[in-house]
């Protein structure tokens, strides 16, 4: 099966600064990848460049076969790449089913369709369909600033599935939520996203989610891959236990390692 | 070489004034981010006050040179009563609402400020010659220049080296520029930034009121002067920088040249040759030819 | 909610509705005056469309002198007609603002704010400097001809008001159903959060550029309509930076939760103002800036705020 998203020699450099370099990789259908690294070592950068936030300084990125290079995040949304944010990107003020119709509504329609009434009966129950797929249904009428930040990430994360993307990045799905919510979220996202067929990468810090959701790990170290093997490897080696884990990775102790993988990331 | 000459000395004494004004313009927006639409009623009370003080004092029959003394005083007086009821009185409950409203607020504080020149001095206008004809004319290149307008460059020169002066060397212009930078940081600090605000404001309307005051011997002081000279500072300091006292110095010149010119030269662009400049800035640089450098938010 | 004749729609049909027949008992210089205020607004209604995308002109006089000169141009060049004449007047406010939206639609904050008076100012200063269009003193505009038919004064000042209305009514209606479309709620998208509706696939700036020449149209409209209800047309009354003021005075006035309300704030500044000019002449300038202060301090959402208070009164 040809790689859904493959990326060749990828670079960034701001200046002096050395974002990313020799990135390569293969991403292919329906594999879930988690993306590992300390602070700084161009996990987010990656995402930036594959989505057309930022334009690479060199390399290549395709998606589906075609390249995908020079193009804006509007476009690539359209082609079939979203992305959830670290910071979940919604409107604020508006209410979380106001916020769903309007990723709906940019999604579905084009051209005169846009000047077609937003708040359709049709609408409003795939709307419902979402909220529901995410676990989000009782938060319909509350203003977005106002959500709890899991439900407010995961609000985030049904947006960006509107369009019903072939590839989704996702970029610190769990930050800030708290250990024991973080399982429980996870659950509902991969859930949603293995309903649809959905390839994942996401960026994760925490190594008990990428233990468990991930089949593939791919470890950032000062903006080179360092290692991308299956996860069971990859959390063995050398490398990315030097440069990423800090430590020894201890099973079972789920308070400890969160509290230890953020120190030393 | 008489049309250069011309163009250079109206040009530096229309900048003059238009610094005064501008640089406190500008120097409000960096601290407060307000954009001060009550400015030009600044200038018109700085006018009015200045060529009532001037005629009561030529009218008492006092030392001549005594007459320069009632400009400053105008000036002063203005600033501060003014500069106090405005700050305190108004923009203090507005520093936390959206930008565009504090400019509206401004915009109506500067239309009840205008109704009340009226109902103080009126719609005739008021002149106050004496100072300029004290200082008699020089000639350069073959005409006549009146040695007052010549001195208000020298005033906006001494002016502006003195700002910078106190901006760079001193500490309240070192409390200045931090607040300018960031405000939180600055309070965070120690910095009485309320203070700070309510002394920028009150020096702000004394510079623009300077303005007014210094103008009046030159002109027919009426009513409007304000609604003019306020959208020519706005164009002066967008030209410069919004916050930079160099940029207002630059933007003046830049504004009173072209509009001296285009006077001398072409009238029929003379109204909207400065705007268009005013446009062509905000297009090729939006922050301005000398834009403070800003803190860029992680 | 989901209907496309909603509440909204039937409360300005109504308003509307009644108004109309009202004003056939009100006298002829209140009529006079509410058509003015449905010149100013329209504009206002345009300011409405950018003020929900997070936008404020201080410029949009550049849009009502365009449509004013433009009605007073093709009366002279073409024909005497009212729909003609607006229609001229929508369509150069719509062109101008295609045109400048390009270089617009990137700006934001004070940048936009001030961009859009700097263009208003250069227009203002071409046309007190240009002869051919009369300078200063402007031009007259004869009273306009409906489909070819000539009426004497009061009947024309009838029909303006009666045209106004209508055009007020599917203006309103217009950008409320506008508004409620996929488009239109982009507008809270770009306020809100202009990285996530790039995210979800479409351009904030072509979003902004859209909402900038509707509310172009609307501003040359207003124009053209003062120009045959004032008949006379001069950039001082009509490009000047504080006409710019006067328009957004209009717009927090009245309100921007509500379509109709900014016609409402326009009835309203333009009743303050007679009634400042009839009783207290020599400081109208202090009412009206009173006036406005007293919105921004006391009752930020403007007028409509009190009616949708009174409402959600009614309703518990």
């Amino acid at each position: 099966m040809s790689a859904v998203l493959a990326v060749r020699d990828l670079a960034k450099n701001f200046g002096a600064v050395t974002a990313a370099a020799n990135i390569n990789v293969e991403i292919a259908e329906q594999e879930v990848v988690g993306v590992i690294g300390a602070n700084g070592a161009g996990k987010t950068t990656f995402v930036n460049m594959v989505t057309g936030y930022l334009p690479p300084s060199a390399g290549e990125i395709d998606f589906l076969g075609r390249s995908i290079l020079g193009l804006r995040p509007r476009a690539i949304t359209r082609l079939g790449i979203s992305r959830s944010f670290q910071v979940a990107q919604v409107f604020a003020s508006e209410t979380v089913f106001d916020n769903m119709l309007i990723a709906f509504g940019v999604a579905e329609m084009r051209g005169p369709g846009l000047l077609r009434i937003l708040h359709t009966e049709s609408r409003a129950r795939r709307v419902a369909e979402q909220l529901e797929r995410y676990r989000i249904s009782e938060y319909r009428d509350v203003i977005a600033s106002s959500l709890p930040q899991g439900v407010r990430k995961l609000l985030d994360i049904a947006m960006a599935m509107v369009s019903k993307p072939r590839l989704i990045m996702l970029d610190e799905p769990t930050s800030g939520i708290s250990i024991e919510e973080k399982f429980d979220i996870m659950d509902i996202i991969m859930g949603a996203l293995r309903e649809a067929r959905t390839t994942v990468l996401f960026i994760e810090h925490d190594m008990e989610i990428v233990e468990r959701y991930v089949s593939r790990v791919l470890a950032f170290y000062q903006g080179e891959i360092i290692c991308d093997a299956p996860t069971a490897e990859a959390l063995k080696d050398p490398k990315v236990k030097e440069f990423v884990i800090g430590k020894e990775y201890h099973r079972g102790r789920a308070g400890d390692e969160g509290k230890g993988e953020k120190a030393g990331a | 070489m008489q049309l250069a000459a011309v163009v250079l000395v109206d040009g530096l004494v229309y900048a003059s004034y238009l610094f005064m004004v501008g640089v406190g313009l500008t120097v409000i927006f960096g601290v407060q981010r307000v954009l001060n639409v009550t400015h030009g009623a600044f200038f018109a009370f700085g006018a009015y006050m200045s060529a009532t003080l001037i005629g009561l004092w030529y009218g008492a029959d006092l030392p001549a040179f005594g007459g320069f003394l009632m400009i400053l005083a105008a000036a002063v007086i203005v600033g501060v009563v003014l500069g106090v009821i405005i700050e305190r009185g108004l923009l203090k409950f507005l520093y936390d609402r959206d930008e565009h409203i504090v400019v509206l607020a401004t915009f109506a504080a500067f239309l009840v400020l205008e109704d009340v020149i009226l109902l103080v001095w009126g719609h005739d206008p008021y002149y106050a010659f004496q100072p300029m004809q004290l200082l008699g004319s020089t000639r350069i290149a073959g005409l006549a220049f009146d040695n007052f307008n010549l001195s208000m460059i020298g005033i906006s020169a001494a002016l502006a080296t003195g700002l910078w002066y106190a901006l760079r060397r001193t500490t309240w212009g070192k409390m200045l520029r931090a607040v300018i930078f960031d405000r939180e940081i600055s309070r965070a600090m120690g910095i009485n930034v309320t203070a700070v605000f309510l002394g920028t404001f009150i020096i702000g309307s004394m510079l623009a009121a300077l303005g007014g005051a210094y103008l009046a011997p030159t002109i027919s002081v009426q009513p409007g002067i304000g609604v003019e000279v306020i959208v020519l500072a706005f164009a002066v300091v967008v030209i410069g920088g919004m916050g930079s006292i160099p940029g207002a110095l630059i933007g003046a010149i830049v504004v009173g040249i072209s509009r001296a010119a285009a006077i001398h030269m072409l009238p029929q662009i003379e109204l909207f040759v400065i705007y268009g400049i005013m446009a062509a800035v905000l297009i090729w640089r939006p922050e301005g030819l000398f834009a403070p450098v800003t803190a860029r938010k992680i | 909610m989901t209907r496309l004749i909603d509440r909204t729609v039937i409360g300005l049909t109504a308003a509307a509705v009644l108004f109309g027949l009202l004003a056939l008992l009100l006298p002829d210089w209140v009529r006079f005056i509410a058509t003015q205020s449905f010149a100013r607004g329209a504009v206002a209604l345009g300011l409405l469309v950018l003020w929900r995308t997070g936008l404020v002109s201080f410029g949009h006089a550049l849009f009502f002198a365009i449509g004013a000169y433009a009605a007073a141009f093709v009366q002279r060049a073409l024909v005497n007609d009212a729909f003609v004449m607006t229609l001229a007047g929508m369509l150069g406010g719509g062109l101008m603002a295609f045109a400048l939206g390009f270089l617009l639609c990137r700006y934001r904050g004070i940048f936009f704010a001030l961009l859009n008076m700097a263009f208003s100012m250069v227009l203002w200063g071409l046309l007190a400097k240009n002869e051919a269009l009369g300078s200063t003193d402007g031009m007259g505009v004869a009273s306009p001809e409906f489909f070819g038919v000539e009426l004497d004064g009061g009947a024309t000042h009838l029909a303006l008001f009666y045209f106004a209305l209508s055009s007020a009514l599917v203006f309103a209606i217009g950008v409320h159903l506008y508004l409620r479309s996929t488009l239109g709620s982009m507008s809270t998208a770009v306020r809100e959060n202009e990285i996530r509706l790039e995210y979800l696939g479409y351009s904030a700036a072509r979003a902004v550029h859209v909402k900038y020449v509707i509310s172009g149209v609307l501003g040359g409209f207003g124009g053209a309509l003062m120009a045959m209800v004032v008949g006379q047309v001069d950039p001082d009354s009509m490009a000047y930076w504080t006409i710019s003021g006067e328009f957004v005075f209009i717009a927090i006035l009245g309100g921007t939760g509500n379509v109709g309300a900014t016609f409402i704030g326009a009835l309203a500044f333009e009743a303050i103002r007679s009634a400042a000019f009839q009783w207290a002449p020599t400081v109208w300038q202090l009412i009206m800036g009173g006036t406005l202060l007293a919105i921004i301090m006391f009752l930020p959402n403007g007028l409509w705020s009190m009616v949708a208070r009174l409402r959600e009164r009614r309703a518990s």
